[in-house]
């Protein structure tokens, strides 16, 4: 059963290239736009993970790796 | 409990590597349309200002590509801390000052529709150094619609203490290790909107706990720990974490174009872990430009959680359980924050060496409401301390420019 779920999966993943895109390359314009990037300031976005994280115990699926406390 | 949390880490571990392969084979024939992040330099500066905490200091960032295929980036950051907060101030410690320095070096190849990314950052303090690995692949597919990323970090922490400002003569120097994996899948839905979801597993081993965090326990002890307890005074004891941590985070985000310039946005994060934290996380902005050089956005976020199993606020006796936490971070809370912030664009049309630039200034106010963490500063029987809140502020003033 696993095995053939991960046939499945991977029939999937070899064969997307052929997918049609539903959505255009002239139509992807809004999406091209800097308001619709998720991260348009980096070393901004990963500071303000930093706050969080160092005061908060969750951690994790957010946007930055590192190390260091900073915390005491 | 321990058992079957190794056993899931193992299948974790075995499914990662399995479609990291499976992405290797892809990225040896596809034809590209992935892109290197731009080159661009940014000088940040930030503070934080709350709970009697001040942290302030730059950020430098520089990005450069090499060639069609390469990318690197530097990254030099620095934390100036000024500590008098209520964990400082309740262990009877003084207030104190100190640096953090943090350098990351970040390398990107692109082939095809695949980009690679190693990275290396080291952290030191006076008395905890990180030195972080990460290795990243993503893979566009399905018509470039859609991007799979899988990540791998490792982090290997020192971690000592001082004592007056040199090392404590009686703290032997500890370690711990942080182990990351990450898969993420950005969709594009629709020519409007995108969406993204992030899995996390991250497992720690090691010395976890903070040093200069202590126990409470009730003065008179109790010999009966059944709550309400009766505590005239409270005493201090170490606190003593386990030295395994596993935990999973998964988030979803969207963003979502409307009809005229402006763009609206949303997440949520669960987590879990293997010391009972439950965390929800939920975020909504908007961003708006205006008179084309201009650009201001607003946000809020909510957070709560719940406490680590073995954390209370006052403990019935001296060493009353093997695992002892008084960490307002392992407490029961909920956070609220709230932010704006306004770029404005300059040399769009480029100007010398550069093709164009921004001034941005973003400002965040975001208030802790503890739900079982008492003010151990106030002079009262411990179960008659008002429990602890308190505001942060925080900022950030940063100039980015292309080029």
């Amino acid at each position: 059963m696993k095995h053939n779920i991960l046939l499945i999966l991977l029939v999937m993943v070899l064969t997307g290239c052929s997918i049609e895109p539903w959505v255009k390359p002239y139509e992807r314009a809004h999406l091209a736009d800097p308001i619709m990037n998720p991260s348009r300031d980096p070393v901004s976005d990963s500071y303000m993970h930093h706050v969080h994280e160092v005061r908060e115990g969750s951690r994790g699926a957010g946007i930055a790796t590192g190390g260091g406390c900073g915390c005491n | 409990m321990r058992v079957s949390q190794q056993v899931a880490g193992v299948a974790v571990t075995k499914s990662f590597w399995l479609i990291l392969s499976i992405l290797f084979a892809l990225a040896s024939h596809n034809v590209g349309a992935a892109v290197l992040p731009a080159d661009r330099a940014d000088v940040l500066y930030h503070s934080y200002d709350g709970g009697g905490v001040e942290v302030t200091g730059p950020s430098v960032l520089v990005r450069k590509s090499i060639g069609d295929s390469f990318s690197g980036s530097l990254n030099y950051y620095i934390d100036n801390v000024s500590s008098a907060s209520i964990d400082v101030l309740s262990s009877g410690a003084s207030p104190y000052e100190e640096e953090r320095t943090e350098k990351s070096v970040n390398l990107d190849y692109l082939h095809d529709k695949t980009i690679m990314s190693l990275s290396y950052t080291n952290s030191e303090e006076s008395d905890y150094i990180a030195d972080t690995f990460s290795f990243n692949i993503s893979q566009d597919m399905f018509g470039d619609l859609t991007t799979v990323t899988l990540g791998y970090s490792q982090g290997d922490n020192t971690i000592g203490k001082n004592y007056q400002g040199q090392p404590d003569p009686n703290f032997t120097e500890q370690n711990s290790t942080t182990r990351s994996y990450r898969v993420g899948v950005s969709q594009v839905i629709t020519k409007d909107s995108l969406l993204t979801g992030v899995f996390e597993s991250i497992a720690d081993e090691g010395y976890l706990q903070n040093p200069y965090r202590s126990a409470r326990y009730c003065v008179p002890p109790l010999t009966d720990p059944v709550p309400p307890p009766n505590c005239t005074g409270d005493a201090f004891e170490p606190e003593n974490y386990p030295n395994t941590r596993s935990s999973n985070a998964i988030a979803i985000r969207g963003r979502y174009y409307l009809p005229y310039r402006a763009s609206i946005f949303g997440g949520y994060r669960y987590y879990n872990d293997s010391w009972g934290i439950r965390g929800n996380t939920v975020e909504l902005g908007y961003v708006h430009p205006f008179k084309t050089a201009w650009l201001a956005e607003i946000n809020y976020r909510y957070y709560t959680q719940t406490k680590a199993d073995f954390y209370q606020d006052i403990f019935p006796y001296p060493d009353s359980q093997n695992f002892l936490a008084r960490d307002k971070e392992l407490s029961t809370f909920d956070s609220n924050s709230v932010g704006f912030g306004i770029s404005y664009d300059f040399a769009t049309a480029g100007w010398k060496y550069i093709d164009r630039g921004s001034l941005n200034f973003y400002y965040n106010y975001i208030y802790f409401d503890y739900k079982d963490f008492r003010n151990a500063l106030v002079d009262a029987p411990p179960q008659e301390q008002p429990l602890y809140n308190f505001s942060a502020n925080v900022l950030r003033l940063f100039v980015s420019i292309w080029y």
